[in-house]
């Protein structure tokens, strides 16, 4: 039996996988292609197809995840439409350099590569700031308020740059004044690694807007969802004219990460993300070891690392996810237990 | 001289390009409705089970 191409055991694999993403962007706001890209190149999709329905998927999702934001008033649209002139251009630069480095025959290690240091680089950072215990390190604090931001609450680095007034000056939601040339060079660089790599960026960029320009968190998130719509659409339409856009993988992804991200959304006003904080380092890292565990196989010659990483991506997607959906269980029947009459 | 087939051939493929995103954008958009509409009709019901009330 098939369905959109696909056999009935890889159409249920594909939604399975949505559905645990699903969980991971609903939940952090990020979270999407970087495991779905490594995943299609070990399932040995051409590099193409990879990064261009790695694409259309984050596309599709953060179209979903952009409306429920929108609706909590997290967006801010001049911060965006600016993201996006500065994004555009850096997806085009990306997408020539995949192209480029694919007619010499070395696009497949080099992205491997840079996806093993930047997921390891983000992993481990997330990993040790957990394990510190220091929850006041730029994750995602669902209840923080949606107004001008407090000093205390911006980063130092942000404060340095915001101190830099390079004109034109732009006010942005939160009471934050940053350099126009600044929000474009943040949206060019993390446009060209959306488009070098096929990711949304999120996972770079919702960093970047607290951490370099220094908005509120839940804005950044709302921000970098729907600058992601943009982006992800350019780009999934640029691959798209090459042929690398397949539908029969980014179909069955979006019906299970569209259900997933509702699960997702509805654990952050049940679960505390610092609880589970360290297993979002840990799937990072678990990413990054998939990459190069796959890379080491290809070098010399070893098939069996390629299930190995395969295998690897998937634990560490279902380990976080299990690890929401478990805690919000938990989290409800304590809930259920201590309002129960004795 | 202008070549017309090219240039034909190019636009198609933009048609193309443009009407795969847009059946990712319909889907979207009809998951989120139809997930929503899902939530709204059991997610009660689901919470209170998980609750075991």
């Amino acid at each position: 039996m098939e369905i959109l191409g696909l056999s009935l055991a890889m159409f249920v694999l594909f939604v399975g996988f949505g559905l645990l993403i699903g969980v991971l962007f609903g939940f952090f706001g990020m979270g999407g292609s970087f495991l779905v890209t490594p995943a299609l190149l070990v399932m040995g999709y051409p590099t193409r197809v990879a990064v261009g329905s790695g694409l259309a998927f984050v596309f599709g999702t953060s179209v979903i995840a952009t409306l429920k934001h929108r609706d909590m008033g997290q967006v801010d649209y001049k911060l965006g439409i600016l993201m996006i002139a500065g994004t555009t251009a850096g997806i085009e630069v990306g997408k020539e350099i995949v192209l480029h480095l694919e007619t010499l025959g070395m696009a497949g290690s080099i992205i491997s590569v840079t996806y093993v240091v930047l997921l390891g680089g983000i992993g481990a950072f997330v990993t040790y700031e957990a394990l510190r215990g220091d929850d006041d390190d730029g994750g995602i604090d669902h209840d923080a308020a949606d107004g001008a931001v407090d000093a205390d609450d911006i980063p130092d680095i942000a404060k340095k740059i915001q101190s830099y007034n390079v004109p034109p000056m732009i006010s942005l939601r939160g009471g934050v004044s940053v350099s126009l040339w600044l929000i474009l060079a943040v949206a060019f660089v993390t446009g060209l690694l959306s488009g070098f790599l096929g990711v949304g960026g999120g996972f770079i960029r919702m960093p970047a807007l607290f951490y370099l320009i220094g908005v509120p968190v839940p804005i950044a998130v709302g921000t970098d969802l729907f600058e992601i719509v943009f982006s992800g659409g350019l780009g999934s339409f640029l691959y798209a004219l090459d042929g690398g856009v397949d539908l029969s993988i980014v179909l069955p992804l979006l019906a299970g990460s569209a259900f997933g991200a509702r699960v997702g959304s509805a654990a952050t006003s049940i679960v505390d993300e610092g609880e589970i904080k360290v297993y979002f380092g840990l799937m990072l890292l678990g990413g990054a070891l998939a990459v190069a565990v796959r890379e080491i196989g290809n070098v010399y010659g070893i098939d069996v690392l390629n299930t190995v990483s395969l295998v690897l991506i998937l634990g560490s997607a279902l380990l976080v996810s299990g690890a929401v959906v478990y805690s919000s269980i938990t989290a409800l029947r304590e809930d259920g237990q201590s309002s129960s009459p004795a | 001289m202008v070549d017309l087939a090219a240039f034909a051939s190019m636009g198609a493929g933009s048609i193309d390009a443009a009407m795969l995103i847009g059946a990712v954008l319909l889907e979207a958009a009809l998951l989120y409705v139809g997930y929503g509409a899902l939530e709204q009709a059991f997610g009660d019901r689901v919470v209170k089970q998980l609750k075991g009330e």
